[in-house]
């Protein structure tokens, strides 16, 4: 169904890594969802805003802060929606973009459609004609490739795993139904405890897609990786080996990064958005100096950390500040130059990082190994690319739905609810995972009921 | 010879429970009306089960009464035993049924329509129907005389070619043992109407005092009888029983050893049968591993022995349906009085219609019940309200009566018959609305009495009684959000007995009619200010309370769907010339014609974008 007066959200800009990412959010709601995620630095609301204003400050989900911001509010029928629409404009990155949208979407907005917002302006009178038609080839274009996108075998998987679920709920609700519409047949009394256990299994089955987001999104989006070390480690050539080119500055001199190069690489199954950092040591050169303090945050903020260490080298005490940083994180010690004679104490390394793994950079040995170490470090080595994972946030609310309505209906069994309102909040669950196959309930339940039950005079 | 023999405003073909209302609320809305039948001694036939209501049928058949229509009263007059189904099973689905006295009724319904005032009720077969000239409808009967209406409703029936099979004897003929209108058949075919053959069948009919009544189980009414009709009249004090019994291994050896014989499965019926009616042979076929089903054994009236086989319809040959019904404990010895049979019939597809029941393509012609591809007497008589108040205002040039999905079973059924159609005889069913815990029995009148005065079809005393009642629920809603109960030691024990949880402070009355274990009467003892108030008050405030975050969550979808519907898609709109829209959805599109956005919105092939196309086309302004 159509939802027009609801407030969306989306991620404006193109889905990669850029410098800026726009989350816009538009609708009626949109200022008062603004309110709940952000807090401008001069204190003001969003809400309270003018139209046309920016506002620095940041966003949060619940209580953390997830990026510095700039708000941007834009007043109905003066935006390009022609509706109250709020924009964060954060830093580039898909984590960071998708952590904003989702703190949007937790705070009330509906995920757009494709073509949506382009739509409103349409509809609002904010586009010419000729854009709108070109809007609608776009819209079907996109339906198109979505229909395309089911046949991958991400989607495809995915799709079976809710239809599993929506048939299991399916099957409870033609009991339901049958129990209620024909009560002079002989169909066995619905037994609450039986319908809890059902309730709870899909709701096990739903919560394991929902813990499944973030690794999907990390195999379609990619896992941020940072390469770090002190100088002359063989970072850039890791990351020139892995990339497959030569994307940084090898020399032998130390400090040739200065900054951080970034790149997107296939390792197995996942996807690694790798930076190359620059070395880390302390130094007076102000240049190569914002370049180590940019490396030391990377580490903070990245899922992932590559720690070369030079096998060939005693561990000097830049390697050892290098560990203390990087204890407690998702760490692979990579030990590279093999190719050398080993002078580093490997035991020492393995106090701070359980995963170590040997390579020669320059001769091209030791890749199978670290992806191995990836991907059991990531808890992906058995991450089977067909297994059903929720790809998007589109997927992720209609599931979420439907396990929040799981939850109610099993709250309604709990506390003694009549069997009509528990039947409602399981149809409201099998709506939401329907949803995204376009299937309508009281079809699929009325089917169910005549093909499972002898009913009738 | 032809000759001329009159002109009404409105001619309702067929006086079946869709033709009763139709002719019934058209004649009260002003216009001048015949109703034609085959036979003047069936009007509003119970052709096959003598019960009325039941799961969301009896929905229906409030709702009928809501909105002024007769079909309730008339039921509650000639109840043999009556019976609320589904108790504990929630508000939301319990469903009124009685056990209607087949003769009685039909001679009540038939003295309503010759007293209604605008209103023939004549017996006639209609032989021909074609548009005459100044687009008058020009109707002929058998006996040659023209009539002529600016609007005709089709309440067929069964009777429109039907034919009726048992074994291999295949008969053209109507329900009991009337004769078929296969003339008009063939004119409404001729016309281009999308005519198919749909079919359904009866069970077999015995005499009780043949009845083993020890081997079977006695079904008696509720205590307390209740009604259909909101209008109070006198409630009726029978209680004859039902009984119930099973079928069992042999049965089904007797049925299965025979099944050859059955027109069903050697190929003979090509209609298309019910799904939720299943002859015993189908049962048998499609649950093969079932030997044991329910036969529900039902008294026809007060004064007849005939009792109805309710669970063994079937088309088998005479010798062998008489064998295999007395395999069946109670049965063994009983006389048969009238076999079972299958019977086929002409019906339209219901998306050709609009949702005022008027064809798309023919100005001024309606369909109602059987014809529109719905089984049921309930649904019949549904439709036949809606049509007739449609043909009397599309007459008197008044708005259109749509009533929608989120008010109504009566808008869900035709909404689901224009909308998507059907493929096998449509029968309502509680599981066919979303909207199901706010359109209740129970509140039905709450619903729609306000839209049956607006017609006219309520008159002024029963809508003061009708809003004496709702202010009398909004006070008691008042009075136990204000009543507070203090904990007390006899209070807290109740509350304990009823397994929830004692009271450490005062709390409001409403508040603990909340909670799921308790309800008004357990709280009688410590409700103090209690008024003097029908029990259907208390009732109506206690769901209200108890279901509140249910129905608020209820009233919201239907908020949504309601913004949708008022977005009006005009008839004309060409969807070939809509770019965008995927071929699929432009030809269902084309054939359903949509009201509007909700309603193309639940067409089966069109999708979110499409909608989204049209929307946008939609704003773009009129099409040419």
């Amino acid at each position: 169904m159509l939802k027009d007066q609801r407030t969306i959200a989306a991620i404006a800009t193109p889905r990669a890594a850029g410098g800026i990412g726009i989350v816009r959010v538009s609708g009626k709601d949109a200022p008062a969802i603004a309110d709940k995620i952000f807090k401008a630095k001069s204190g003001k609301l969003p809400s309270q805003s003018e139209g046309y204003r920016a506002h620095y400050g940041k966003v949060f989900s619940k209580e953390r802060a997830l990026d510095e911001a700039i708000c941007l509010v834009f007043r109905a029928p003066h935006s390009y929606t022609g509706e109250d629409t709020v924009e964060f404009h954060c830093h580039g990155g898909l984590y960071i973009t998708q952590s904003v949208l989702r703190a949007a979407l937790d705070a009330g907005a509906f995920p757009a459609a494709a073509g949506e917002f382009t739509k409103r302006a349409y509809l609002n009178g904010r586009l010419s004609l000729d854009r709108a038609e070109a809007v609608m080839s776009l819209i079907s274009a996109q339906g198109e490739q979505a229909a395309q996108a089911a046949l991958t075998a991400l989607e495809g998987s995915l799709a079976g795993e809710i239809k599993t679920v929506a048939d299991e709920l399916i099957a409870a609700a033609a009991k339901l139904n049958a129990w209620v519409d024909f009560p002079d047949e002989e169909i066995e009394d619905t037994d609450p405890e039986r319908l809890k256990a059902v309730f709870k299994s899909a709701l096990d089955k739903l919560q394991g897609l929902l813990d499944s987001y973030d690794l999907g999104r990390a195999v379609t989006n990619g896992v941020e990786t940072a390469i770090v070390g002190r100088p002359n480690v063989g970072k850039s050539t890791l990351m020139n080996l892995l990339t497959g080119y030569d994307k940084s500055i090898v020399t032998d001199y130390a400090g040739t990064t200065r900054d951080i190069v970034e790149e997107t690489v296939n390792l197995g199954p996942l996807v690694l958005r790798l930076a190359d950092t620059a070395g880390l040591r302390p130094t007076d050169d102000p240049v190569e100096k914002i370049g180590v303090d940019r490396a030391l945050k990377r580490i903070e903020r990245s899922s992932l950390i590559l720690a070369v260490f030079d096998g060939s080298d005693s561990l000097t005490p830049e390697d050892k500040a290098l560990l203390s940083k990087c204890a407690g994180k998702p760490t692979i010690a990579v030990i590279n130059k093999t190719d050398l004679d080993r002078n580093l104490d490997l035991d020492y390394i393995r106090k701070t990082i359980g995963t170590l793994v040997e390579i020669s950079a320059s001769q091209g040995w030791g890749v199978e190994a670290l992806t191995k170490a990836v991907e059991d470090l990531l808890g992906t080595a058995d991450f089977d690319a067909g297994a059903a994972i929720l790809a998007n946030e589109r997927q992720r609310q209609c599931v979420l739905r439907a396990a929040n309505n799981l939850s109610e209906a099993l709250q309604g069994l709990e506390s003694g609810m009549t069997l009509d309102a528990v039947a409602f909040s399981n149809e409201a669950a099998i709506e939401a995972l329907l949803e995204l196959s376009g299937e309508k309930v009281s079809d699929a339940v009325v089917n169910e009921i005549f093909s499972n039950f002898c009913v009738g005079k | 010879m032809e000759y001329f023999a009159k002109e009404y405003e409105i001619i309702v073909i067929g006086a079946g429970h869709a033709g009763i209302e139709a002719g019934l609320a058209a004649a009260r809305l002003g216009c001048s009306v015949a109703v034609f039948t085959l036979n003047l001694d069936w009007v509003g036939n119970l052709a096959c089960n003598p019960s009325i209501g039941g799961t969301s049928k009896g929905h229906l058949v409030r709702e009928i009464d809501a909105l002024g229509g007769e079909m309730a009263k008339v039921a509650d007059k000639n109840t043999l035993q009556t019976r609320m189904l589904n108790l504990g099973k929630g508000p939301a689905v319990h469903s009124p049924r009685a056990q209607i006295d087949r003769m009685t009724y039909c001679i009540d319904m038939k003295y309503i329509l010759e007293r209604q005032e605008n209103l023939d009720l004549i017996q006639a077969e209609i032989i021909d129907l074609h548009k005459g000239k100044e687009s008058l409808w020009r109707l002929k009967t058998r006996f040659e005389a023209i009539y002529s209406a600016k609007c005709v409703i089709l309440a067929t029936g069964t009777f429109l070619g039907g034919r009726i099979y048992v074994g291999d004897v295949v008969l053209e003929g109507g329900p009991d043992g009337m004769f078929p209108a296969n003339d008009l058949a063939k004119s409404l075919r001729k016309m281009g109407l999308p005519i198919r053959r749909f079919k359904t069948g009866t069970p077999a009919r015995v005499n009780r005092l043949s009845l083993d009544k020890e081997k079977m189980e006695a079904q008696h009414g509720d205590n307390q009888a209740i009604r259909f009709s909101f209008s109070h009249e006198p409630l009726s004090k029978k209680d004859i029983p039902c009984y119930i019994t099973y079928t069992n291994r042999e049965t089904r050896d007797i049925i299965s050893s025979n099944m050859h014989l059955s027109p069903l499965y050697s190929g003979k019926i090509e209609g298309t049968g019910t799904r939720y009616c299943p002859s015993i042979e189908d049962k048998f076929v499609r649950f093969a591993d079932k030997d044991k089903h329910q036969v529900f054994v039902e008294p026809c009236g007060l004064e007849t022995e005939e009792m109805y086989l309710q669970g063994l319809s079937s088309s088998l040959p005479q010798d062998v349906q008489e064998k295999f019904i007395k395999t069946v404990p109670g049965l063994e010895k009983c006389r048969i009085m009238r076999t079972g049979y299958a019977i086929e019939y002409d019906c339209v597809d219901p998306i050709a219609l609009r949702p005022t029941l008027e064809f798309q393509d023919f100005e001024g012609l309606f369909g109602a019940g059987q014809f529109n591809g719905s089984s049921g007497y309930e649904e019949a008589a549904a439709q036949g309200f809606v049509a007739g108040v449609n043909a009397a205002h599309k007459v008197k040039g008044k708005a259109e009566f749509i009533l929608d999905r989120a008010g109504s079973y009566i808008g869900t059924l035709i909404d689901d018959l224009v909308t998507k159609g059907c493929q096998d005889p449509y029968r309502m069913m509680t599981s066919r609305s979303e909207y199901r815990l706010v359109l209740r029995q129970d509140n039905a009148d709450r619903r729609l009495t306000h839209i049956g005065y607006q017609l006219g079809l309520i008159d002024d005393d029963r809508h003061e009684v009708f809003k004496k009642k709702l202010k009398n629920i909004e006070e008691e809603h008042k009075r136990v959000q204000s009543t507070v109960l203090a904990p007390s030691q006899e209070l807290n024990a109740l509350l304990v007995s009823c397994e929830t949880s004692p009271l450490a402070s005062g709390t409001r009355l409403s508040d603990l009619l909340k909670r799921p274990q308790l309800n008004y009467e357990a709280l009688t003892p410590f409700d103090k200010t209690r008024p003097d108030l029908d029990q259907e008050i208390f009732e109506q405030v206690e769901i209200d309370i108890k279901y509140e975050g249910y129905i608020k969550r209820q009233q919201a979808q239907i908020e949504e769907m309601r913004r949708l519907e008022k977005k009006p898609l005009s008839p004309d709109l060409d969807y070939a010339a809509i770019s965008g829209l995927r071929l699929e959805a432009r030809e269902k599109l084309a054939k359903v014609r949509p009201l509007n956005i909700g309603q193309a919105s639940r067409i089966s092939g069109v999708s979110p974008a499409d909608i989204s196309v049209l929307l946008i086309r939609l704003e773009k302004g009129p099409v040419e």
